[in-house]
């Protein structure tokens, strides 16, 4: 029995059914995280200690039979901008190299409380400022499929440890396809949630107006599990819902016959690798077959997506990381400094990395004065259109169905060297978070050995049809049950 | 022949805001009475990373209030704005305040355009209404305490409630401009929003200032002068920097866009930062807020806790009460002051005017005296009305009813328990007064001696010498009867 590649409902049976304890799972992980991890690089920081800790708690629950959630005594990872109390939470930075919070971020008390038991933190672009997790201030990640690929970024490394089975769930962020794209990459299942459905109370900032938490798993039916525990409203984080959340499993299994597709036409243009359309049309003709209704949709403003998406995401990004500053916490280099001035400057050169301060430079151009309404105003103004474009062409259809990504993982250091072909990469998962729609990003596949990633994005609030639509695929495919010879 | 030149003044105020907790976090704003530095902090206030900001709805409900009391509209959608810059003191390296969109907007405020009114007047000068364009909700920073070669931080005022109330240039003398700050801080003081304790900083000025040729109606460059925290600091640098400017154009020369600071030792402003250096905040909206949206019903809601203003309440107390108008001023000047009057009025059978008379006189000076507070007096306002009223009908001597009152100060009590115990029940007796006044003119043979002569004042110290031995009893209007006649039979 593979243990960590199990689902995380067949090993809640196992630790139901006393086959198993929560410290023998955790020991396990830790063992298996210990041996591979120094391949793949997905950690930042192993917690063996607490992971021990709250596996010996949850072994209690299961033991009374008190507290059980579905993810009592579950080893899960969790990408290092979620802030944990006591952990050092890093963000893949220098500036944050040794920061340990005081405080926990909301999604880690609700993980902590439904007794999930976490592994460790796990490495990222730097503030999530990134496509392949080469812009780590730390380590790149390889791809458990080819260990010369990126994972995918920004939340590549919870990708790799979930898909290399080094943790029985993985917990990302997704600002702009940073959780579907290394899903992706990595055959794991992963959802971009609608903004606001999960608490941002605690996450590290990178653009306040799209940063999504959301969960990576074996699958879709793990992936309702695992938001189900993690969603809901924060009277810490304004930008939350004030609604119940929904028993995301409960339509899982329904049919969906009858339900309808919309594919974007702008979607499917040149500059896509021939192994992930064919294998997006394959997935097609699988619901086809289940009954689903296909039809084209468009979403005419597409073409602006990626540009909307980065300047606005400069912009928010240059004011959010301001904190950084070295006064407070984190890096602080202030020798020689003259005054507080050089001290900013000395801790902000030294603690950031060229992707980031690149970024700052752009959006505090773009929030200056005389330039804010041709860039930042101009933004919203298509962001808005961008939703409407969703709004629009969702209100004919259940959801829409696109790739993840325009072609499977690159090679490391491919696009390094080319900002603006880095950000290409993004360009069918960026213009979700603008718009505030969830997306769920599914295996449907290989093209050259490497996996394809195939994304269901849905209205406001609808994340119940995306796993309803997902598990059906799942159910008709094992695509998601492939894994990486490591 | 030379222009004469005439100011143009605009003000914003910056006042705390009397709420329990921070503007975003829960954390107590009573950072005065902070037992340490960084004691009343959280990860929001001191900015930790992925830390959010919650809006105070108290706050919120208090600037709605003084926006509605400087009759502004309330912007039913309001938003909240990052002002972007780096200083120590500000955590997250942008302070959350309000831009496009403020809480409230285009109100006014009448007021005299100029001295105070003094004595018996109504007002003096012209009355002006000052147009108010803004009033919005921002936080406060943190103290900076500087050492010899760094700077300690404390964060507890970190985040605590701020109002700024920005007036249109419509001011056009210091004197109106010191009529408009004294009006808005008695506002704010009387809406329970802010204490107006200059000396703790609670409130500051910021003068904008510029002058032009009289009858012109250009506005000309303008000097900011920042953080003027007394009403002297304000009219003397505003006074200083007319003339400054004055003297510039009148020397052919042009003022210069800039931020001043005032040096109140040397009587100067000095500059801080010209027009290249000035900031450039990079205001977007606050992603980590939603907009917030007032329904009428709370506007209304909010409307309806309007108390009577100052200036209203004063008009009042001259129309419908009769005081004078330097009375009314004085009783209105502070909100304790004339709620407390109110409620002994209504209790008391005497005249307001009576009222007035001991609540300005021995109330204030024995309120003066023992630094209570008027929420703590140990007295009702019912047993002061039962004072005034025993003086007034003869009960009691003055004299008396000052004794009673230092008594009820002290130790509280019932008036007429006081009187009775002390036995101070005025005397009208003639045959008790008149012993007295026989042994007084006996005792001091060479005061009569005056009288006589015809040294007529001398009559004063003999009546102080009656209520002495009569300790106070003795109806004066009797005594002095009584003491005339028995001067003057002393004449045959």
């Amino acid at each position: 029995m593979q243990l960590p590649n199990l689902t995380i409902r067949e090993i809640h049976q196992l630790l139901l059914t006393k086959k198993i304890s929560s410290v023998e799972l955790t020991q396990a992980t830790l063992q298996r995280a210990h041996e591979i991890d120094p391949k793949i690089n997905s950690y930042v920081t192993i917690t063996d200690d607490l992971a021990l800790e709250q596996a010996r708690q949850a072994d209690e629950c299961l033991a009374k039979g008190e507290n059980i959630t579905p993810l009592t005594g579950i080893p899960f990872a969790m990408k290092d901008c979620i802030s944990t109390r006591g952990v050092r939470t890093t963000c893949s930075s220098k500036i944050l190299k040794d920061y340990v919070p005081q405080y926990n971020a909301t999604v880690t008390n609700k993980l902590a409380d439904a007794g999930a038991v976490l592994i460790g933190k796990t490495n990222m672009d730097e503030f999530g400022m990134g496509s392949s997790c080469e812009n780590s201030a730390f380590f790149n990640t390889c791809n458990p499929w080819d260990l010369t690929c990126v994972p995918g970024g920004s939340s590549g490394g919870a990708a790799a440890a979930m898909s290399a089975g080094l943790c029985n769930f993985s917990i990302g962020e997704d600002t702009g396809g940073s959780v579907r794209m290394p899903a992706g990459f990595c055959n794991v299942t992963g959802i971009k949630p609608t903004y606001g459905r999960v608490s941002r109370y605690g996450l590290i900032a990178l653009v306040s107006s799209f940063d999504c938490i959301g969960p990576m798993t074996r699958d879709a039916y793990d992936c309702a599990t695992v938001l189900e525990t993690i969603a809901g409203h924060d009277q810490y984080d304004s930008t939350t819902f004030n609604l119940p959340v929904p028993r995301y499993t409960k339509n899982i299994g329904k049919s969906v016959k009858g339900m309808t597709i919309g594919i974007p036409k702008e979607y499917f243009v040149s500059g896509m690798e021939a192994g992930v359309e064919s294998s997006i049309q394959e997935a097609i003709r699988t619901y086809e077959k289940l009954g689903m209704v296909v039809r084209e949709v468009s979403l005419p403003n597409t073409k602006y997506a990626l540009p909307v998406y980065y300047l606005l995401l400069f912009a928010e990004a240059s004011s959010n990381l301001a904190r950084f500053d070295g006064t407070r916490f984190g890096l602080s280099v202030a020798d020689n400094a003259k005054d507080v001035l050089d001290i900013y400057l000395q801790t902000r050169r030294e603690g950031f990395g060229d992707e980031v301060k690149r970024r700052i430079m752009l959006g505090a151009y773009a929030l200056s004065a005389g330039y804010y309404d041709a860039y930042y105003l101009k933004a919203q103004k298509v962001r808005t259109l961008l939703r409407r474009d969703f709004e629009l062409a969702l209100s004919a259809v259940d959801i829409l169905l696109a790739p993840t990504c325009p072609t499977t993982a690159f090679k490391l250091g491919e696009k390094t060297s080319d900002p603006l072909e880095m950000y290409l990469s993004d360009i069918y998962v960026v213009a979700t978070n603008p718009a505030g729609v969830p997306a769920l990003s599914l295996p449907a596949g290989f093209s050259n050995n490497m996996p394809v990633g195939m994304q269901l994005i849905g209205k406001h609030l609808d994340e119940q049809s995306l796993f309803q639509i997902g598990h059906a695929y799942q159910q008709e495919t094992d695509w998601h049950k492939k894994l990486p010879s490591i | 022949m030379q222009p004469t030149y005439e100011p143009v003044i605009g003000l914003e105020i910056h006042g705390e805001l009397l709420t329990k907790s921070k503007m975003f976090c829960g954390c107590s704003a009573d950072y005065g009475s902070a037992p340490e530095p960084n004691t009343l902090i959280c990860p929001v206030c001191t900015g930790l990373p992925g830390a959010m900001p919650v809006v105070n709805k108290r706050a919120t409900e208090l600037a709605a209030l003084v926006g509605l009391a400087l009759n502004c509209t309330i912007n039913p959608h309001n938003t909240f704005a990052r002002k972007n810059y780096f200083y120590p003191d500000l955590p997250k390296g942008y302070q959350i305040s309000q831009y496009e969109l403020p809480i409230a907007e285009k109100g006014w405020l009448d007021i005299n355009d100029s001295p105070l009114p003094r004595g018996d007047e109504l007002s003096a000068g012209r009355q002006l209404r000052v147009r108010v364009r803004r009033v919005h909700i921002e936080e406060d920073t943190a103290k900076l305490a500087h050492e010899k070669k760094s700077a300690l931080i404390d964060f507890n005022r970190a985040g605590v409630p701020l109002l700024e109330i920005v007036s249109e240039p419509d001011m056009r003398t210091v004197d109106a401009a010191l009529d408009y700050a004294t009006k808005i801080r008695a506002i704010l003081r009387y809406l329970g929003v802010n204490s107006g304790d200059m000396e703790k900083g609670v409130l500051r000025f910021e003068a904008n200032v510029s002058v032009r040729p009289v009858g012109s109606d250009e506005l000309r460059t303008r000097t900011e002068i920042k953080n003027l925290n007394s009403f002297r600091a304000l009219v003397r640098a505003s006074a200083y920097e007319i003339e400054r400017q004055t003297k510039v154009y009148e020397n052919g020369g042009q003022v210069i866009q800039e931020t001043l600071g005032w040096d109140d030792v040397r009587g100067v402003t000095v500059s801080q930062r010209g027009k290249e250096d000035a900031h450039d905040y990079r205001y977007f909206p606050e992603p980590d807020l939603p907009p917030l949206h007032l329904s009428d019903a709370w506007i209304d809601l909010i409307r309806s806790r309007l108390p009577e203003l100052p200036e209203a309440r004063t008009n009042r107390f001259i129309a419908e009460i009769g005081l004078s108008p330097a009375d009314a001023r004085f009783l209105t000047s502070e909100l304790f002051l004339a709620d407390y009057f109110e409620s002994v009025l209504a209790k008391a059978k005497s005249p307001a005017k009576t009222v007035h008379s001991w609540m300005a006189g021995e109330f204030m000076r024995y309120l003066n005296d023992s630094a209570i507070d008027i929420k703590d007096l140990t007295f009702s306002p019912e047993s002061f009305a039962q004072l005034v009223d025993m003086v007034t009908d003869k009960t009691i001597s003055g004299n008396s009813a000052k004794a009673v009152l230092n008594e009820m100060f002290k130790n509280g009590g019932d008036p007429a328990q006081i009187v009775k115990e002390k036995n101070l029940v005025q005397v009208s007796d003639t045959a008790f007064i008149q012993e007295a006044i026989e042994k007084i003119l006996g005792d001091n043979p060479r005061e009569v001696a005056q009288f006589l002569a015809g040294k007529e004042t001398i009559i004063q110290w003999l009546m102080g010498q009656v209520a002495r031995a009569t300790r106070g009893k003795a109806d004066p209007n009797v005594a002095k009867e009584l003491l005339v006649k028995a001067l003057e039979a002393r004449r045959k």
